[in-house]
């Protein structure tokens, strides 16, 4: 049955420690250049020229219809045969990953950071702009802050489905939590305690992230409660 | 045009697809005057003052601000604006923000000014405008009235040669109003050159150098208050000024 101890010592144990920590290393890394990127992708989405739509619109349209695994399989099997430059060492399975879960998580991010824009009235970048700032300023200090405090409880959900997604990049062998555990399940056959050992990480993770979330929400809501 | 001049408009068409929503406008603005712009909503009134600070562009003649034309070549229009204050009719006050920092965030960004001189600058204005108890509040907790003041300050902080008023006091409760146009008055009172679209007829016979006329696109007539307000010559005004004051 149930044996505790073992699953007291995979919780501790290194490997799966360390699994975790990668995991959560790639969700920031994607996080982090999808946000900028999807805003990128979001402004061009919401831009007068209809090339730059268009062009938005097919990315999101093939990035948000492309499953996850297949995006991860055709960039960690399918790069290297097109090009010579993917059969050298930097590849990793983990920048692998990081590029296929990227090119997903901007299509999603876009979407929500472009309504997010959208609903920062027309009037706070006309305020900004009659006192003579300029357009950058107007985009950090006036229309970004409030963007994100609309987006922050959409983000987060998509931060959390992609820490999960992460998880796929077991089929290219990146040592995430998901393979840590497989391995060891492959020595020991004990499948309860170590997917249980690994599903105490994710919850946490993710118990974390709702905590920070809360925070955020929190600062970023003054002086609208 | 000389140096007396604050804002030179010429010849000023504007459309809206092939909608003409400005029909050759002429208008001087000279330091130290004080324009009223008033006239039935789709006038073209508000799209007027917007132009003289390039919120909207202007597709025929020349606007001249302080001596520079405002035109798309116009590398810098923020230094433009910088120098020509703008109170809006839904305030636009920044509501992530306090009232100190909206007050002080244009003078630290655009005029680089360290931290504790923009809040004494701050702090100055919003004593002259008679709510410094409000500095760290946020815009959310005040009131209309306090909020359209709040947003004067915050214009008046970048110590501009113009103040453009668009509809400054339409948005606001009635016991409100006078709060606002005290302060306006009383901006007048110091030699401010204003530029304002109103429908407030008491604070323009108060203070308006000159009271416009506006209606499809076009300036109807232009006189002193006294005159506009008791002996119209156009059918326009007359029908207008009817309405409004009953």
């Amino acid at each position: 049955m149930f044996d505790l101890d073992l699953f007291l010592q995979a919780i501790f144990s290194a490997p799966l420690f360390k699994g975790a920590l990668l995991t959560i290393g790639l969700s920031l890394c994607v996080m982090a250049v999808s946000l900028a990127l999807g805003m990128g992708l979001g402004s061009m989405a919401g831009s007068p020229r209809r090339s730059a739509r268009w062009l938005a619109t097919l990315y999101v349209w093939l990035f948000r219809g492309a499953p996850a695994l297949l995006v991860l399989l055709f960039v960690w099997n399918g790069l290297p045969q097109i090009s010579e430059i993917f059969r050298a060492g930097w590849f990793t399975p983990f920048f692998a990953a990081f590029l296929a879960l990227s090119l997903i998580q901007i299509a999603y991010l876009a979407e929500i950071l472009r309504s997010a824009f959208a609903a920062v009235g027309h009037g706070q970048r006309e305020g900004a702009a009659a006192l003579g700032m300029h357009r950058w300023q107007i985009f950090l200090i006036i229309t970004m802050p409030q963007a994100l405090r609309i987006a922050v409880p959409a983000l987060m959900n998509e931060f959390i489905s992609l820490l999960k997604a992460t998880s796929l990049a077991t089929v290219i062998s990146l040592k995430e939590l998901m393979t840590v555990s497989q391995f060891a399940i492959a020595t020991s056959f004990r499948f309860l305690e170590w997917y249980g050992a690994a599903l105490v990480y994710y919850l946490v993770i993710v118990s974390v992230l709702t905590l920070a979330q809360n925070r955020i929400e929190h600062v970023l809501s003054r002086g609208y409660r | 045009m000389n140096t007396q001049t604050a804002i030179q408009v010429s010849g000023v068409s504007k459309w809206y697809g092939t909608f003409q929503v400005l029909k050759s406008i002429d208008l001087a603005v000279n330091k130290g005057e004080r324009i009223v712009i008033c006239g039935p909503s789709g006038s073209g009134k508000s799209t007027l003052i917007r132009c003289m600070n390039r919120l909207e562009e202007h597709q025929q003649g020349s606007i001249v601000v302080n001596g520079v034309e405002l035109t798309s070549h116009l590398k810098r229009i923020d230094r433009v604006r910088s120098d020509v204050g703008m109170v809006f009719q839904h305030f636009n006050l920044f509501p992530h923000l306090t009232v100190l920092e909206n007050c002080t965030v244009a003078q630290r960004w655009v005029r680089k000014l360290p931290k504790k001189q923009a809040v004494e600058v701050a702090m100055k204005y919003l004593e002259r405008v008679h709510i410094p108890e409000k500095a760290d509040k946020y815009p959310g907790q005040l009131s209309g009235g306090q909020q359209q003041r709040v947003a004067i300050a915050r214009a008046l902080c970048m110590n501009p040669s113009i103040m453009l008023f668009d509809e400054p006091t339409s948005a606001l409760d009635p016991e409100m109003v006078k709060e606002v146009l005290d302060t306006m008055i009383s901006l007048a009172a110091d030699g401010m050159t204003m530029v304002c679209v109103t429908h407030e007829m008491n604070f323009a016979r108060e203070v308006a150098s000159e009271v416009v006329f506006m209606d499809g696109g076009q300036i109807i007539e232009r006189n002193k208050p006294g005159i506009l307000f008791s002996a119209p010559t156009h059918e326009r005004t007359k029908r207008f000024l009817g309405k409004l004051l009953h």
